[in-house]
């Protein structure tokens, strides 16, 4: 736009196009997964697939942190603020994704249900400090990136005595997923996840580092490209994983050295793992459960623990009938081939996780790229 | 007021002093407020009526009567650039301004919280009656309700306004046609991004003021030379896109929009970026989308450029056929996207 526009970005935008179109073979395919929702919105919103060749082709993620939560962790939420009466303090975006029997948390807090919209973990601390005779708990989701603070809340809230502050934990791992995705057999699947290489989320290894990703592209033999959020920046590792593919090599690269090291921000990891530790195994909406993907807090906070603070039933709450997401999020369908898309699942009445997130697939579809679907729903041209 | 009223009247404590529910009873407090702040500072002929409602003169043979009307429910109330008694004369005038019309009155209903100072309010209703003053209308019926501590946010205020225009004027949402040129009269967003560095929880630092803005008399010079105007619509709630899409429903059109041509302030590009928002999304109080013959573009884009509240004006779009009626858009990146409408709120991102 104006006044912002560093107006060279066009000119390198097209120059990587360029860098690209003459790397790419054209006999063969290149599918590229960006594992996180930043880049899924990075590429819809500016238009980056209508600057690549035909043959490379986007496969969308599972890293969203809203759309991965699967349905009874959010039935949870949901009890906590109905049965227990506490307080719940949440991200916007959470406050949409449809649970079980059509609730969510804006229907509950319409309801009557205390759920308070937050943007930061400080924001939730600074409302148990003003409430002391109510239950406070922060709803806690997020990869990598989000973590530390979480951490740094529950430090605070042990060193204040803040005994009315609990988090109730959802934080999950980013290398575990991707090693599952390529992990997954799916018997019942039409399709096999065909992927040729990842795009990684830049601020996740901006904490963790490129190193957590090594054993998985050695046994799988799939390159890992650590990439920005900016348009250019996906161009640009897009390259680097064409490059790789194209040569058979499997390494985990970094375009994003303006931030990321191997070994990422020790200190945070510190923190890290001073206050959590690895959940045996934990469910993820559309991959299931999976082993040590997901963390939990440690025994010296357990008071500062919503789950073992408060009794939660085990819902067994399901996807919406006819969703795809679990497909989708594991990059075998495309939101346009899910039957409700568009027709009554819509960002205005999210019937899945994908659709209620900007980052989620579904609604960067609906949002960004629906001008590219002939009147039967299918797709003309991505 | 005759001596002998003056005489008896309790004076308002207007430093120290807060509503409470008196003010809002219909008795001797209430009257009090009436004329010691509202009627002071808005003071004009058919005010002075005193009466429930005004008594306007006659119109003329080739007028008809526009009314508007808005509610404001902003927080916080004061913020960079403005502050909710300005917004609700500007948001009245404006939307009464987007046919063409020359708005002439208005109306203003208070809803008082229980506990509001009335120091505040009389910084709200000072700002006002100047907004009212520049906008060149007069306020000349009003309400006031007093509602119990917590179940107000200090003050609503609610206006509708009445203006005339020609009868050879015919602007409206639904009139964009294919070939028609899309301008805007400056940076978009700005409101927004400076309502938003001042919210409790998000405070940043910025210099980002509002845009809040009369736009009545750019819009006056504009049909005046271009009576040939097709649209006019200011994007407040929703932004720029969601204004957008409602003239391509309303007009059966599809607009496309020129990234590169959009006018954004780096500083509200930058809060943006560090909040995850759309500066597309993001609330205006002071700018007007202008959709025109092509031809007419240039002599309108001359006309906003000359005045102080268009300086930055520019042509952002086209129109053209399109039956799925979408906004879709060329990015600065080379690459194309629809430009939707906002769904629920825009929310700063998680991660
Ligand atoms: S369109 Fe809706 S229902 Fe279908 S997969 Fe996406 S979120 Fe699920």
């Amino acid at each position: 736009m104006k006044y912002v526009n560093e107006f060279r970005q066009k000119e390198l935008a097209h120059k990587i196009a360029e860098n690209i179109k003459a790397e790419v073979q054209p006999d063969r395919d290149y599918h590229i997964m960006e594992f996180c929702g930043g880049h899924t919105h990075a590429i819809f919103r500016y238009g980056v697939q209508d600057l690549m060749p035909k043959n490379v082709h986007y496969v969308h993620g599972p890293g969203c942190p809203v759309c991965v939560l699967p349905i009874p962790r959010i039935d949870n939420a949901i009890e906590l603020c109905e049965r227990h009466n506490v307080i719940l303090c949440t991200y916007g975006d959470m406050m949409r994704v449809p649970a079980s029997q059509k609730k969510s948390l804006i229907k509950a807090k319409a309801a009557g249900a205390d759920v308070r919209m937050v943007y930061s973990t400080q924001n939730a601390l600074e409302l148990a400090r003003q409430n002391p005779e109510r239950d406070v708990v922060f709803f806690a989701i997020g990869f990598e990136t989000t973590t530390p603070p979480t951490a740094i809340a529950l430090q605070q809230a042990r060193k204040e005595r803040l005994m009315n502050f609990s988090v109730f934990c959802n934080h999950v791992l980013t290398p575990s997923a991707i090693g599952h995705i390529l992990d997954s057999e799916d018997p019942q699947a039409d399709a096999q996840v065909a992927l040729d290489g990842f795009l990684g989320p830049s601020h996740v290894s901006s904490v963790i580092g490129t190193k957590p990703y090594e054993p998985a592209v050695e046994k799988y033999k799939k390159p890992v490209v650590i990439a920005g959020f900016e348009p250019l920046d996906v161009m640009q590792a897009s390259l680097m994983l064409i490059r790789q593919i194209n040569e058979g090599r499997c390494e985990v690269e970094n375009e994003y050295h303006r931030v990321v090291t191997r070994d990422g921000n020790l200190k945070a990891q510190q923190l890290v793992a001073e206050v959590f530790e690895l959940r045996d195994t934990f469910e993820w909406r559309g991959l299931g459960w999976m082993e040590k993907s997901a963390l939990q807090i440690r025994a010296p906070f357990a008071q500062w623990d919503a789950e073992k603070r408060f009794e939660l039933s085990k819902s067994t709450g399901r996807d919406v009938k006819g969703c795809a997401c679990p497909d989708i999020l594991r990059g075998m369908k495309k939101p346009t081939d899910c039957k409700l898309f568009g027709t009554i699942c819509t960002p205005e009445d999210p019937q899945g996780a994908c659709m209620v997130s900007s980052e989620g697939s579904c609604a960067a579809y609906w949002s960004y790229g629906r001008f590219r679907m002939d009147n039967k729903g299918s797709e003309n041209a991505a | 007021m005759n001596e002998v009223t003056k005489r008896f009247q309790a004076k308002l404590n207007i430093k120290s002093g807060r509503i409470d529910m008196t003010h809002g009873s219909g008795g001797r407090a209430m009257n009090d407020l009436i004329e010691q702040l509202f009627q002071k500072h808005f003071e004009n002929d058919y005010l002075n009526q005193k009466n429930d409602q005004a008594i306007l003169p006659a119109l003329g043979a080739n007028e008809r009567i526009v009314m508007a009307t808005d509610s404001h429910v902003v927080s916080p109330l004061f913020f960079p650039g403005g502050d909710i008694g300005a917004l609700s004369v500007h948001g009245t005038v404006n939307d009464v301004a987007m046919s063409g019309a020359k708005p002439l009155y208005l109306s203003a209903g208070f809803i008082l919280e229980e506990g509001f100072a009335l120091a505040d309010l009389e910084k709200i209703v000072i700002s006002m009656a100047k907004a009212a003053r520049e906008a060149g209308v007069a306020i000349v019926t009003g309400d006031t309700k007093v509602v119990e501590k917590g179940k107000g946010d200090g003050v609503f205020i609610s206006t509708t306004g009445i203006g005339v225009v020609s009868i050879d004027l015919d602007i409206s949402g639904a009139n964009a046609k294919p070939g028609d040129a899309v301008l805007i009269n400056g940076t978009i967003g700005d409101h927004g991004v400076a309502i938003m560095s001042h919210r409790e929880n998000l405070a940043f630092e910025t210099e980002i003021i509002s845009d809040s803005a009369s736009l009545n008399g750019v819009i006056a010079d504009m049909v005046k030379a271009v009576p040939e105007i097709n649209v006019l619509r200011d994007p407040t709630r929703g932004g720029l896109a969601s204004t957008l899409n409602e003239i391509a429903q309303q007009s059966g059109v599809g607009i496309k929009l020129m990234e590169d041509d959009i006018p954004v302030r780096s500083d509200v590009h930058a809060a943006c970026e560090f909040l995850g928002l759309d500066p597309l999304y993001v609330a205006n109080e002071g700018k007007v989308i202008v959709i025109c013959p092509q031809d007419k573009a240039e002599t309108l884009l001359e006309i906003m450029r000359n005045h102080p509240l268009g300086q930055h004006a520019a042509q952002i779009g086209t129109v053209h056929e399109d039956p799925n009626h979408f906004v879709t858009m060329e990015t600065a990146f080379g690459g194309a996207r629809v430009v939707d409408w906002l769904n629920g709120e825009q929310l700063p991102r998680i991660c």
